[in-house]
């Protein structure tokens, strides 16, 4: 009783906090399918009419959602993938490798990690309208995925730096290869570390609305946030209720993500920072 | 097989930890590494694994030259001191993990961790993972991996370190009942001269990177060749003395000894006498007052200050009421007194 008593005030106090960002999310919800009238709260008589981007087309020379989804689908997963391969590898690396120079490695990646990155967009537009890689959903992802990777190594090193050393000399010991004892060995050690980052990258691609804005401002290759961003342009009519299920409909896999793979994520928020 | 160092050097960056060591470790048989900690020898033990590179020097097994053999082609087992499981594997992987390496048979690799299983007391364990299992279980894993793949030497990192007191007396008796069992040449670095001693055919004792003598466990304990060797063996430890050497040994306060038989030295020396060689039992001599008493079971732990202010230490099986603050005369086995220089020689 008394622990319940004293546990009260404290859920009050977090409630009457977040009481804003609840009720935002409420009228997200509600007003995606019932339209209030305007000047009022109360929700209206419940239809899909601002669903039907998912069925029909809401107006020429605008792709349809499924192509949106896929292509941020593409952009997440590959970002997730590249930031997963290069992190395992580097941080093992800057954990455990007796490299030349491997304190500037380490400054270097905190400094990224801190830098303005949006400073450096025209640099990355001139590079990539070089190479051929603007307007293409690679280019994105290869700038996205080199913007992720100062984290994610920098997680990496902290969770390796946890695995005993004696599991690696052990398993020299038994005659593998340095490379197996790293694949073998050493990286099962670290999966709860490799799949929190995996699932951190797939949502922050999923999130990522300035650099395709910018690097890649065609039709074909708009991703469900620069999609939103031409939705609401659309100056001749402005419909919210439109705008919020997109927001919806974008939101959902963010939460399905949130909810399936909860623990798996607070391996990272949890302790595994400890670089 | 036969295990030679010779000459071997370690250093860290400008600090030699080692310097020229020469030590031969005859086939089948086991050796103790004992010393305090940072003399060298887990130093020793990883140049002898390979996992440390040596600076200068040469490593033979059986004759053959392997210094510059990487690790994973040398053949030797290694048990570390926190065991080093592989906590994402079964006990059967673990032990089969060596031989998979190899690329053997799935069949061989079963029938094989199988013996070994047996060899170490696990057969009913090998599908639980290490963390199901307690301290001598993994240590038994640990062992079993070491060994599976039939190296010609084992290697021992302070195996009985992580273990409760009660385990680490079974383990050792195990350990030795294994290595005696295969025959395999092992050596066993510890800081316990407990463990060095009741476990080894040999014991090289080391200090500050050099070995201060090599020699069986009684003829290290009985004839130690410098006081420091005289006070790191022994539980409970020895007692040292200064003594003026003259017709007899002269404590001071009026108390003295009689001269061992063969003692040359005359002049300051320092002499150790190990707890069960004072007692009443060796009639008397050395007057003082006891000033601690601690009870063991069996026996009991005796500290008498002396007149003049230096204290001894006997051992002694519990019987007649001892109490601090007890006055006392008892006498010692002067002829196994160890006499000492004062820089530490024996003399």
């Amino acid at each position: 009783m008394t622990g319940n008593l004293r546990i009260w005030p404290i859920v009050l106090l977090l409630g009457i906090v977040s009481a804003p960002l609840i009720i935002m999310y409420v009228f997200q919800v509600i007003e995606s399918v019932a339209q209030p009238q305007p000047g009022t709260l109360m929700p209206g008589e419940i239809n899909l009419h601002n669903w039907r981007f998912l069925w029909q087309e809401l107006d020429r020379g605008r792709p349809s959602i499924w192509t949106a989804t896929f292509n941020t689908f593409i952009f997440a997963t590959t970002i997730a993938l590249a930031v997963c391969a290069l992190s395992s590898t580097a941080g093992y690396a800057l954990s455990r490798l007796n490299l030349p120079g491997r304190p500037y490695f380490l400054g270097g990646l905190i400094i990224l990690h801190a830098f303005p990155t949006i400073t450096l967009i025209i640099a990355i537009f001139i590079v990539l309208q070089y190479l051929g890689l603007f307007d293409t959903l690679l280019g994105v992802i290869l700038v996205k995925a080199a913007l992720e990777l100062p984290f994610g190594i920098w997680i990496m090193k902290g969770f390796y730096d946890t695995v005993p050393w004696e599991i690696e000399m052990a398993g020299v010991q038994d005659g593998a290869s340095r490379f197996r004892v790293w694949w073998e060995l050493v990286l099962p050690q670290v999966k709860p570390g490799l799949a929190a980052l995996g699932i951190i990258s797939f949502l922050q691609g999923w999130s990522e609305f300035v650099l395709p804005l910018v690097l890649a401002p065609g039709s074909e290759t708009q991703v469900l946030a620069t999609y939103m961003y031409s939705v609401i342009q659309d100056d001749a009519k402005l419909d919210f209720g439109l705008f919020k299920a997109i927001g919806m409909f974008y939101s959902l896999p963010v939460i399905l993500v949130y909810l399936i793979f909860q623990k798996q994520l607070m391996n990272i928020y949890g302790g595994g920072t400890k670089g | 097989m036969e295990l030679k160092l010779e000459k071997f050097t370690k250093r860290f960056g400008t600090t030699t930890v080692i310097d020229s060591m020469d030590l031969t470790v005859n086939s089948g048989e086991m050796m103790a590494l004992l010393g305090p900690s940072g003399c060298g020898k887990s130093t020793t033990l990883f140049a002898i694994c390979g996992i440390h590179r040596m600076n200068g020097g040469r490593l033979l097994f059986g004759g053959q030259d392997v210094t510059t053999v990487p690790a994973q082609r040398r053949s030797v087992g290694v048990v570390f001191q926190n065991y080093a499981l592989y906590p994402h594997m079964t006990v059967r992987e673990n032990i089969g993990f060596p031989l998979k390496v190899q690329r053997k048979a799935k069949a061989e690799i079963a029938s094989e961790v199988g013996q070994m299983a047996e060899l170490v007391q696990i057969s009913n364990l090998l599908d639980r993972r290490p963390a199901q299992l307690s301290g001598g279980q993994q240590q038994r894993v640990a062992l079993a991996r070491a060994m599976v793949r039939k190296p010609d030497v084992l290697l021992l990192d302070e195996p009985l370190a992580n273990l409760d007191a009660k385990l680490r007396l079974e383990m050792r008796s195990e350990i030795r009942r294994i290595q005696k069992e295969t025959g395999i040449t092992a050596i066993l670095v510890t800081h316990d001269q407990v463990e060095a001693m009741s476990m080894c055919d040999r014991i090289a004792l080391m200090r500050d990177g050099k070995i201060v003598q090599l020699d069986t466990p009684e003829g290290m304990y009985r004839n130690p060749k410098t006081q420091f060797v005289a006070g790191f063996l022994g539980n409970p430890p020895i007692s040292f003395l200064s003594v003026t050497a003259g017709d007899t040994l002269s404590l001071g306060e009026g108390l003295t000894l009689a001269r061992p038989q063969g003692l040359e030295a005359s002049g300051d020396i320092v002499i150790g006498i190990r707890p069960e060689h004072f007692g009443p039992q060796y009639g008397t001599g050395l007057e003082g007052v006891i000033s601690f008493v601690e009870p063991q079971g069996r026996e009991e732990l005796v500290d008498v200050r002396l007149a003049n202010g230096q204290e001894v230490r006997a051992i002694l099986p519990v019987g007649d009421p001892l109490k601090t603050g007890q006055h006392v005369n008892w006498g010692v086995a002067t002829d196994r007194i160890l006499a000492f220089s004062q820089d530490g020689a024996r003399l």
